[in-house]
């Protein structure tokens, strides 16, 4: 279990690999990576703001509780934060199990919770000026299903 | 009683500082921010609608009616939207 709030870029192959490597245990690997996404071509930077120490603890309690409902081998989340450029990488999560469905399962799960339990903000800055990104109804009532 | 409030995102720049000391007798958040918003028109303007600000004591969230007693660090912010 690992939890990493950074303002670098990731790797997401080498991240996999050290999460797979020396063991045989694993039978599935599932992650998923977020990326800044600009639908309209006027987006010029993302910036994330969050709460150092809180940041950390949210998304250690999302993983511990990943790890009690599904029978993971491991798991890994990653979250930068700072100004982001469109295109890039914002986090990334991943999670090891014997089978797939848990993998998924347990995935789906992170992101679900870390979407709207853990303390990130999102400013979008484009040409026109920079606005907050709200959260969506949606986000938080994806919560309920769990 | 000494506490430090920490504000993120729009609640920070309507406020206009990310962090400081409050010495309050408040009982309860709620009471806090009645206190806070009584203060300037930018606290008033920052909490004028409640149900778009969460709130976090010691690092962990919480709710408006929460007790402060023997919480050091009380932090206001809009809904989360990492991810």
């Amino acid at each position: 279990m690992v939890v990493r709030v950074q303002l670098e870029d990731f790797d997401l192959g080498q991240e996999l690999d050290r999460l797979r490597a020396g063991r045989t245990d694993i039978g599935a690997l599932v992650s998923f990576t977020g990326l800044v996404r600009d639908d309209t071509g006027n987006l010029t930077a993302l910036e994330l703001e969050h709460y150092p120490g809180m940041t950390e603890a949210a998304l250690a309690e999302i993983e511990a509780e990943a790890q009690r409902r599904w029978a993971l081998n491991d798991s890994l989340i990653i979250h930068r934060y700072g100004p982001l450029k469109p295109g890039e990488q914002i986090m990334m999560v991943a999670a090891a199990a014997p089978h797939r469905k848990a993998a998924f399962e347990a995935a789906d799960y992170l992101m679900d919770f870390l979407k709207s339990r853990a303390p990130f903000w999102k400013k979008e800055h484009g040409v026109e000026g920079a606005k907050w990104v709200e959260a969506k109804e949606d986000d938080e009532a994806a919560l309920k299903r769990w | 009683m000494k506490l430090d409030v920490v504000y993120f995102a729009w609640v920070r720049e309507r406020i206009g500082l990310p962090r400081e000391t409050v010495e309050t007798e408040a009982a309860t958040v709620a009471e806090l921010v009645a206190e806070l918003r009584a203060r300037e028109d930018r606290y008033d303007l920052a909490f004028s609608d409640v149900s778009a600000v969460r709130v976090a004591l010691d690092q962990s969230l919480s709710d408006f009616d929460a007790p402060l007693t023997g919480v050091r660090e009380i932090a206001f912010f809009p809904p989360m939207t990492g991810g």
